[in-house]
C-alpha cells in the first residue's frame, strides 16, 4: 500500500487547481514566467506508454520523461485562480480551475497559525444584491413628461462641504437683493461621484497615477468635476504643488501616512484641494486600520509615507480622538483651519449599526466644520484585510445610508451634512443604476474604490478569484510595487477606460433622470423607487411592486 | 388636470366672474370641483378689514364645536354671514349642511399684542379648529385671517355656483382679489383640503401641474413651521416655500424663483450675485421644484405673480385692461371675462421669469 501524509496539504485541498494539457503545450514558458505567484513550475513526469509496433499485437511498455507545468502544491506559493496563465498561454494549454471542494481556509490556518489576509472584497455574498432588487418604477407618464436624456440639459453637481440652515445664514437685505458679508463654511460643488480613496502604496503608482490622469482629463477635457481622493499614503510632491491639487481629496487616516509632506508642500500649493477626508474605518474591513505588508512598502513609497520599510499597521482608531465631539474639536477644527477655512472636511466612517448615532451627533455640531459623511458598506473592496474582517464584519450600505438619511430628516437637517455612500457600488458594472437609487434613497453622491481597479484590468472577484492585492504580486500590475509586475499596467491605456467609463455612466445617469422628468439629481426622491421584494421594500420605505 | 384661474381688480368684482373664468375652460379639468380664496373684500365684509374671518364647512356639531374652540380661546363673534343655499334637484354637488363665514374679535389679552402674535394666534386657532372638526370629522376650516374668505366644495363649478347662488352678481359679496381652480380631486382621493388655492397668513397659492419632488418638499416642510401640515395635494408645497421665503426668512420675492428653479451651475456662475444664488440653492436644495407646473400666488399685500418651472411644462397666460388684471390657464378664460382687452399685450410667462402684478395693476416682468 502506497504510503500518504494525511496532514500535509494536497492539490485537492486547493482553493483552484491548474488544469493543464501537455498536449497542447509547447513548453514556451510564457505561464511560468507571468504567474507572480509562482503557482506553477515546470518539472517532469514519468508516463507509461504500452504500444506495438508490430502488425499483430505485441505488447511493449515504454517509459518515458517529459517535460510538464506543474502546479506547486503549498500554503505559501498556491494558486490563486488569476487564470494570468491562461492569458499568456498561445495554445490554451493551461488555466485554472475552481476547486468546489477546496480544504484551503482550513490547511492554510492549521499549517501557519496566522490569520488569511488578502484583499478584494467580502466573498460570501450568497443572494442578489439588495440594488438589484430595486428598479426605478415611477416613470413620467402624461401629466409629468419624461425628458429627453440626449437633449435635454440636465444640472448635476453635488455639495461637498457643510451647509447651513437656511435662517443662519448671515444675508442682509440691500436694495431688495440679498447681499452675504460674512462667510460662509466652505462648499464645493463637485460631480456626485467620487473617486474613492486608495493610496500610493496600496495601488501601483502606475494605477494611482492612471486614475489621477483621468481624474484631470475628466475635468479639463470632458467638463465632468469629478474629484479623486488620494487615500492614505500621501500624494507625491509634484502633483501636490501643480494646479491640478484642486481636483484632489485628501485623506488623513489613523496612521497619518503623507502628511509630512503635504504641509510642508502648503506653502507652495498654486490650488487648494478640493476637501480633505478623515477617514475613521472602512467597509470592507471595519474597525481595523489600514494594512500595508512590507512587500509592498518599495523604496518610493518610504519616501512618500516617510516610513522605513516595514508592516505598515494604521492603527484601529485616530488616538486621541475618544468621542464624536473631540473628533470635531480636535481633527476637524485642525484641518479646517490649516486651509484656512477654505477647504471644506469630511469624514468616512464604516457602515455600522451605530452609523446613525455618529451622525446625529455630528448634524448638531455647533461649529458647522463637519462637510460631509461618508459611509462606506460591507461590500466595499480593500488591498489588504484579514480574510475573517472581510467576510464576517461589516454592515451593509443601502439600509444604513437610508437610515441616516431618515434620521437627518427626523431632525429636518438633510442635506446639511451630505451624505455620500460607498461599498460594492457597481459591482455590477452599472455604477450609474447604483448611484441613482443610492441618491433617491437619500445619498448627496457616492464613491466608488475597486470599480476603477476593474476598469484597469483587475482579473479578481468576489468569489475568490485571485484576491491577492495583499501580497505585492498582483498579476496586473494594480496593486504591487514590483516594478516588472507594475509594467503589465499600461497607464494611458487605464486612464482613457477610466475617462470613457465615466463618460457613459454620466450619459446612463441621464437616462435614468431623464423617464422621471428630473433635470437634477434625485436626492431624497424614494418615491420614484419600487422593490420586488417585499423586506426590502418595508426597510426602505419604499414601494413593494410585483 | 387643473386649471387655474386670478382676477385682481382695482374695482370689487364677484365671484361669479370667477366663474365665468374657469366655465370656459373646462375642457382642461375634469369639473369634480370649485375652490376659491377671496381677498380684500368688499360688500358686507368691507367693514371688518383688520378682524380676522373663519371659513368653514362643517355639519351642525361642527358649528357647536367651532364656536366653543374659539369661545375658550376669548374669540367673540362680530358677525356671521352664510351663503344663501338654492337648492335644485339634479345638481352635482356633494354639499355640507353649514357654510360659515364669521368675523371675529380677537381676544381682550391681543388688544394690544404685535401683530406677529396675533399672525400666530390665527394658525394655532385653525390647526386647533382643523384638528377639533378631524377627530369627529364634522367640518373643515379653510381660513382664519383678516380680509380673506374661502370657499371649496366638490361637484360641477357651474352646479356648486348655482347651489350657492353665486351666478348672479350681488355688489354685497365682492373681493378686489379672486383666486379659483375648478378641480376637487387629487390624483389620488376626493379630498376638499387637497383642493387649491391653498392659503396661510396672507398667502395664497394655486397651481397646475404636478410636484415631482413632492416628497422631498415635503419631508423638509414639515419639520419648518407649524402650519406647513396637510400635504393633502402637492401643490401645497408651493404655497409653504412661498411662505418660508417671503414670510418667514423675509427674503426678497425674487428668490422665491431662485429657489424653487434655481438657474443652471453653469448660468449661475456667471453672474455677479453667483455665491448668493449658489448658497441658496445649497441651504435650500429641499425647496426645489422639478415642474412640470405653474404657480399663481397672492402676497398679504395684495401683490399677485405668476411662475412656472424651469422647463415651461405648463402654460399660463395673463391679460389686462385698464382696471382689471387676469391670469388663466387658457387664453379662453381671459377671452370670457376681458373680451375687450388688447390680446396682443398678452403675457405668456416664460420658464425664466415672474410676472408680478401690484395693486397698480402694473405689470413687472422680472427675469431670474
Amino acid at each position: 500500500m502506497a504510503t500518504m501524509k494525511v496532514n500535509q496539504i494536497s492539490r485537492d485541498d486547493l482553493d483552484w487547481q491548474i488544469v493543464y494539457n501537455t498536449d497542447r503545450c509547447t513548453f514556451c514558458g510564457k505561464c511560468v514566467a507571468a504567474c507572480p505567484f509562482k503557482a506553477i513550475e515546470a518539472g517532469v513526469e514519468k508516463r507509461r506508454k504500452v504500444i506495438s509496433d508490430h502488425f499483430t499485437p505485441e505488447p511493449k511498455v515504454q517509459f518515458k520523461t517529459v517535460p510538464v507545468i506543474k502546479q506547486v502544491v503549498s500554503e505559501h506559493n498556491f494558486c490563486r485562480g488569476c487564470g494570468i496563465c491562461e492569458r499568456v498561454c498561445p495554445n490554451t494549454a493551461i488555466k485554472p480551475e475552481r476547486n468546489p471542494d477546496s480544504r484551503f481556509g482550513i490547511k492554510y490556518r492549521s499549517a501557519l497559525a496566522d490569520p488569511y489576509k488578502r484583499g478584494g472584497r467580502s466573498n460570501l455574498a450568497t443572494e442578489k444584491r439588495t440594488l438589484d432588487k430595486i428598479k426605478v418604477g415611477r416613470i413620467s407618464q402624461m401629466t409629468d413628461p419624461s425628458l429627453d436624456a440626449s437633449r435635454h440639459t440636465f444640472d448635476m453637481l453635488a455639495p461637498f462641504g457643510r451647509i447651513l440652515p437656511a435662517n443662519e445664514m448671515p444675508f442682509e437685505i440691500v436694495d431688495g437683493k440679498l447681499v452675504m458679508n460674512k462667510t460662509t463654511p466652505k462648499v464645493n460643488w463637485i460631480y456626485p461621484i467620487i473617486i474613492g480613496d486608495m493610496s500610493i502604496g496600496a495601488l501601483s503608482w502606475r494605477m494611482w497615477e492612471a486614475m489621477a490622469i483621468a481624474t484631470a482629463y475628466l475635468n479639463e477635457e470632458v467638463g465632468l468635476p469629478i474629484r479623486m481622493c488620494s487615500g492614505e499614503g500621501g500624494v507625491p510632491v509634484k502633483l501636490l504643488k501643480s494646479k491640478y491639487l484642486k481636483y484632489m481629496i485628501l485623506q488623513i487616516a489613523s496612521g497619518h501616512f503623507g502628511w509630512n509632506r503635504i504641509i510642508n508642500s502648503m506653502p507652495d500649493m498654486q490650488e487648494l484641494p478640493a476637501g480633505i477626508l478623515i477617514k475613521i474605518g472602512q467597509g470592507a474591513k471595519p474597525g481595523d486600520g489600514g494594512l500595508l505588508m512590507a512587500k509592498k512598502v518599495a523604496s518610493h513609497i518610504s519616501e512618500i509615507r516617510g516610513v522605513p520599510k516595514a508592516d505598515l499597521l494604521s492603527p484601529p482608531n485616530h488616538q486621541g480622538l475618544y468621542s464624536i465631539e473631540e473628533s470635531v474639536q480636535k481633527m476637524f477644527l485642525s484641518l479646517n483651519s490649516a486651509f484656512k477655512f477654505q477647504v471644506p472636511v469630511a469624514i468616512k466612517v464604516a457602515a455600522s449599526a451605530t452609523s446613525v448615532s455618529v451622525y446625529n451627533n455630528l448634524l448638531r455640531d455647533p461649529y458647522n466644520i463637519v462637510g460631509g459623511f461618508f459611509v462606506d458598506g460591507l461590500a466595499g473592496g480593500t488591498g489588504a484585510a484579514n480574510e475573517i474582517s472581510l467576510d464576517h464584519t461589516g454592515h451593509p450600505i443601502v439600509s444604513k445610508l437610508r437610515d441616516c438619511y431618515n434620521a437627518a430628516v427626523h431632525q429636518g437637517k438633510q442635506g446639511q451634512i451630505p451624505l455620500w455612500a460607498a461599498g460594492g457600488l457597481g459591482a455590477n458594472w452599472n455604477l450609474a443604476a447604483d448611484a441613482f437609487k443610492m441618491m433617491a434613497l437619500g445619498a448627496n453622491g457616492v464613491f466608488t474604490g475597486k470599480l476603477m481597479l476593474q476598469l484597469a484590468g483587475c482579473v479578481g472577484n468576489d468569489h475568490g478569484k485571485c484576491n491577492a492585492c495583499n501580497t505585492g504580486l498582483c498579476p496586473v500590475g494594480i496593486c504591487t510595487q514590483n516594478p516588472s509586475l507594475v509594467k503589465r499596467l499600461d497607464i494611458d491605456k487605464t486612464a482613457e477606460q477610466i475617462v470613457n467609463y465615466f463618460i457613459a455612466t454620466d450619459n446612463e445617469l441621464k437616462k435614468m433622470l431623464a423617464p422621471i422628468g428630473n433635470s437634477s439629481l434625485p436626492i431624497g426622491r424614494s418615491d420614484c423607487l419600487i422593490s420586488v421584494d417585499k423586506n426590502v421594500a418595508d426597510r426602505l420605505n419604499i414601494q413593494y411592486s410585483c | 388636470m387643473c386649471r387655474i384661474g386670478a382676477i385682481k381688480s382695482k374695482n370689487y368684482i364677484h365671484p361669479s366672474k370667477a366663474l365665468m373664468l374657469m366655465r370656459s375652460q373646462q375642457k382642461g379639468h375634469d369639473n369634480s370641483g370649485f375652490a376659491m380664496v377671496m381677498q380684500d373684500l368688499g360688500g358686507r365684509f368691507e367693514n371688518y378689514k383688520e378682524l380676522p374671518i373663519l371659513s368653514m364647512a362643517c355639519t351642525d356639531e361642527g358649528v357647536k364645536i367651532a364656536e366653543d374652540v374659539l369661545h375658550q380661546a376669548g374669540f367673540s363673534r362680530v358677525m356671521q354671514w352664510s351663503p344663501e343655499i338654492n337648492d335644485q334637484p339634479g345638481l352635482k354637488i356633494e354639499p355640507m349642511p353649514n357654510y360659515v363665514f364669521q368675523v371675529l374679535h380677537y381676544p381682550k389679552s391681543y388688544k394690544y399684542a404685535p401683530d406677529r402674535e396675533k399672525e400666530e394666534l390665527l394658525v394655532d386657532m385653525r390647526l386647533k379648529l382643523r384638528k377639533a372638526l378631524a377627530e369627529t370629522n364634522d367640518g373643515y376650516v379653510y381660513s382664519f385671517w383678516p380680509d380673506v374668505l374661502t370657499l371649496k366644495e366638490i361637484g360641477d363649478p357651474t352646479d356648486i355656483g348655482t347651489y350657492f347662488d353665486i351666478w348672479d352678481e350681488d355688489e354685497d359679496f365682492t373681493a378686489k382679489i379672486i383666486t379659483a381652480q375648478c378641480r376637487q380631486n387629487t390624483n389620488y382621493d376626493i379630498v376638499r383640503y387637497a383642493a387649491h388655492p391653498f392659503f396661510l397668513q396672507g398667502y395664497t397659492a394655486l397651481a397646475n401641474g404636478e410636484n415631482t419632488f413632492y416628497e422631498k418638499n415635503r419631508n423638509f416642510q414639515k419639520n419648518l413651521y407649524k402650519g406647513y401640515i396637510g400635504f393633502e395635494s402637492d401643490s401645497q408645497c408651493f404655497l409653504y416655500t412661498l411662505h418660508y421665503i417671503h414670510k418667514i426668512l423675509k427674503w426678497p420675492l425674487q428668490y422665491y424663483k431662485h429657489t424653487i428653479t434655481p438657474l443652471p451651475f453653469e448660468d449661475a456662475e456667471k453672474r455677479e450675485d453667483h455665491a448668493i444664488l449658489q448658497n441658496i440653492r445649497a441651504v435650500l436644495s429641499n425647496l426645489e421644484l422639478n415642474g412640470p407646473n405653474t404657480i399663481i400666488a397672492v402676497l398679504p399685500d395684495g401683490t399677485m405673480f405668476n411662475t412656472c418651472d424651469a422647463k415651461k411644462l405648463r402654460p399660463v397666460v395673463i391679460g389686462r385692461t385698464a382696471d382689471t388684471a387676469v391670469i388663466s390657464s387658457e387664453v379662453t378664460g381671459l377671452n370670457e371675462i376681458l373680451p375687450e382687452r388688447d390680446w396682443t399685450q398678452d403675457i405668456y410667462t416664460n420658464e425664466r421669469e415672474m410676472v408680478v402684478i401690484n395693486n397698480n395693476l402694473e405689470v413687472e416682468r422680472w427675469q431670474q
